[in-house]
């Protein structure tokens, strides 16, 4: 079922949680709801479920307005961050649940809840702890029991929250290719709201970056980390170099330093000497040796990080990028070859860069 | 002139006055506990006026002596031209007087059931009545236990101050004796002892379901 929001606005106080949001979910496609805490994605995400009530704007489910619908009859599944079982049945009653409490013209036998639940806590990879107690499983089981839960009662859309926020490193990384292969299985339509971009990236078919209320991008996640829309965007997902200048000539000038242009041309549109941020991403910058010449923005190794196949560079800007730090990664054959060493001065020249005008600078 | 009482005799009446103690105190308890789940489910009803109204109920009994409840009662009734025994008087006030506080006990409880359980079971579907009854009470209750218990100590001492009101209990019982006897110190630490006996058991047995819940939460 698609998912449609229409200029939600929501406001807690003084705080805009939400500022005019309009998004579309398409039928079938697992979305992540990307952001920095309090930017608002729990809020859509409560505001889509119906546990929460939008000041103005619509909430519209396979283009019907719902905005008025009680949670309960929105037939939406939600998965708490905190899983939120029940801790007085088992684990077999928890996911039966859904369906025991239906009216009962709609209720399934009990035999036929025995077969679903059984095979959700199959789905789920769970059925040996069907007898348990929610207090007896780890985390990740949990998660998992919640996620057979929500499943149980057929809802036309799944909604997660935060689903493995609390959850360790490890089993965070397992669960996520679990969440992506169950969504291949099923394919209902699903948002999930995650401040891990790397999570983000990895599960979603498209991601939704937000901050401060806002929507900032939308696309697959190659789209969003490739082509960031916003400096946000481009500081949010992965390792990012800033260099701080203005726009001379349609280049960027750091300090008296020219920031090269690689092989994109930058074709600057801005104002003669407006304050401008360039973007680069730590495998998107060279180094060159040596102080001379009029390449690329001059630098000091402060650090050299060796230990895997890639090597981490840091270094500390001078002259006109004074104060400013970077990191650069190369192979480590890279760093052999070029002999760097630490303190030595060398010129870094971007092979990809993009500039964004420095608001309010 | 002075009667003498043998040991035997003076526990023989103790006792007797220890029935009516513990009637008092289970009367007003199960009927307390009845009315205190009617005024937790108006305290927390979506209706504004059953939720002021539950909260000055509350607000009065637990703000004023459970004596001059007992004496608004005896003397307000009777001035309304309604006879009221002592008897009926006792059990009508404590068991107010027990609704207020057990309703506010039990709050506390639904209250500490996390906001996820209530969210979850709305996401399945539920009505109000079948989220209480299936997956906030059944939780709320585990919580609720020891205080409940707890409190019901609060109520057997509590029924001492009926003897007021000349309703023959325990503590009735021994300031008849003392006054018949002129042993106060002998007979009121009976009753003291009496009171102990009746008490010190629920007070272990709260403090054991204490224990054994919290580990198994």
């Amino acid at each position: 079922m698609s998912i449609e929001v229409r200029n939600i606005r929501k406001q807690f106080g003084s705080f805009t949680a939400l500022d005019d949001v309009s998004l579309d979910f398409p039928t079938g496609e697992l979305v992540a709801l990307l952001g920095p805490s309090g930017c608002g994605k729990t809020t859509l995400l409560r505001i889509i479920a119906g546990l929460e009530s939008a000041d103005s704007g619509s909430v519209l489910l396979e283009g019907e307005d719902a905005s008025h619908t009680h949670v309960r009859e929105r037939q939406v599944g939600f998965v708490f961050q905190h899983y939120a079982l029940f801790r007085h049945m088992s684990v077999f009653d928890n996911v039966a649940f859904g369906l025991r409490v239906k009216p009962r013209k709609e209720r399934p036998s009990e035999a036929v809840i025995r077969k679903k639940v059984h095979e959700l806590l199959e789905l789920v990879q769970l059925d040996w702890l069907a007898d348990r107690f929610p207090a007896q499983l780890s985390g990740g089981q949990r998660q998992r029991i919640a996620l057979a839960r929500a499943l149980a009662v057929e809802p036309r859309v799944l909604l997660l929250d935060e689903p493995f926020g609390a959850l360790d490193a490890k089993v965070r990384k397992e669960l996520r290719r679990w969440l992506r292969r169950l969504h291949d299985e099923l394919h209902i339509t699903s948002i999930f709201v995650t401040h891990d971009q790397e999570e983000a990236l990895e599960v979603a078919d498209r991601v939704v970056l937000m901050d401060h209320g806002h929507v900032e991008q939308i696309g697959t996640p190659e789209e969003v980390y490739r082509h960031p829309a916003t400096p946000f965007v481009y500081g949010f997902l992965g390792a990012v170099n800033h260099f701080h200048g203005r726009a001379e000539d349609g280049q960027v000038r750091v300090g008296e330093d020219l920031l090269h242009r690689g092989q994109d041309a930058l074709a600057l549109t801005l104002d003669q000497g407006a304050p401008v941020v360039a973007f680069a991403r730590p495998h998107e910058l060279d180094i060159l040796p040596g102080e001379a010449g009029n390449l690329g923005v001059a630098a000091k190794i402060s650090r050299i990080l060796a230990f895997g196949v890639t090597a981490r560079i840091e270094l500390d800007g001078v002259n006109g990028s004074s104060g400013q730090h970077f990191e650069v990664e190369l192979t480590r054959e890279q760093v052999e070859r070029q002999g760097l060493a630490e303190g030595q001065p060398v010129r870094l020249v971007p092979s990809r860069l993009k500039v964004f005008e420095q608001k309010g600078a | 002139m002075t009667v003498e009482f043998s040991l035997w005799a003076l526990l023989q009446s103790l006792a007797d006055g220890a029935k009516w103690t513990v009637a008092l105190s289970a009367l007003a308890f199960l009927f307390g506990g009845a009315t205190g789940l009617l005024i937790l489910f108006a305290r927390m009803s979506r209706s504004r006026l059953l939720r002021q109204a539950t909260r000055v109920y509350i607000e009065v009994f637990q703000g004023t002596p459970l004596l001059m409840q007992l004496f608004l009662i005896f003397f307000g009734l009777s001035l309304a031209g309604l006879e009221v025994s002592p008897w009926l008087a006792a059990a009508v006030g404590l068991t107010l007087f027990s609704s207020a506080y057990l309703a506010e006990i039990w709050r506390g409880c639904v209250e500490a059931v996390p906001r996820g359980q209530w969210e979850a079971s709305s996401s399945l579907a539920m009505s109000y009545l079948e989220q209480m009854r299936h997956v906030i009470l059944p939780q709320a209750l585990r919580l609720a236990i020891a205080p409940t218990v707890g409190f019901s100590v609060q109520v057997i001492k509590g029924t001492a101050v009926a003897s007021i009101i000349g309703f023959i209990e325990l503590t009735k019982t021994g300031s008849m004796l003392a006054n018949a006897t002129f042993q106060p110190f002998l007979i009121y630490g009976l009753v003291a002892a009496s009171y102990f006996l009746l008490c010190y058991p629920l007070s272990l047995y709260a403090q054991y379901l204490e224990r054994k819940l919290h580990v198994s939460r």
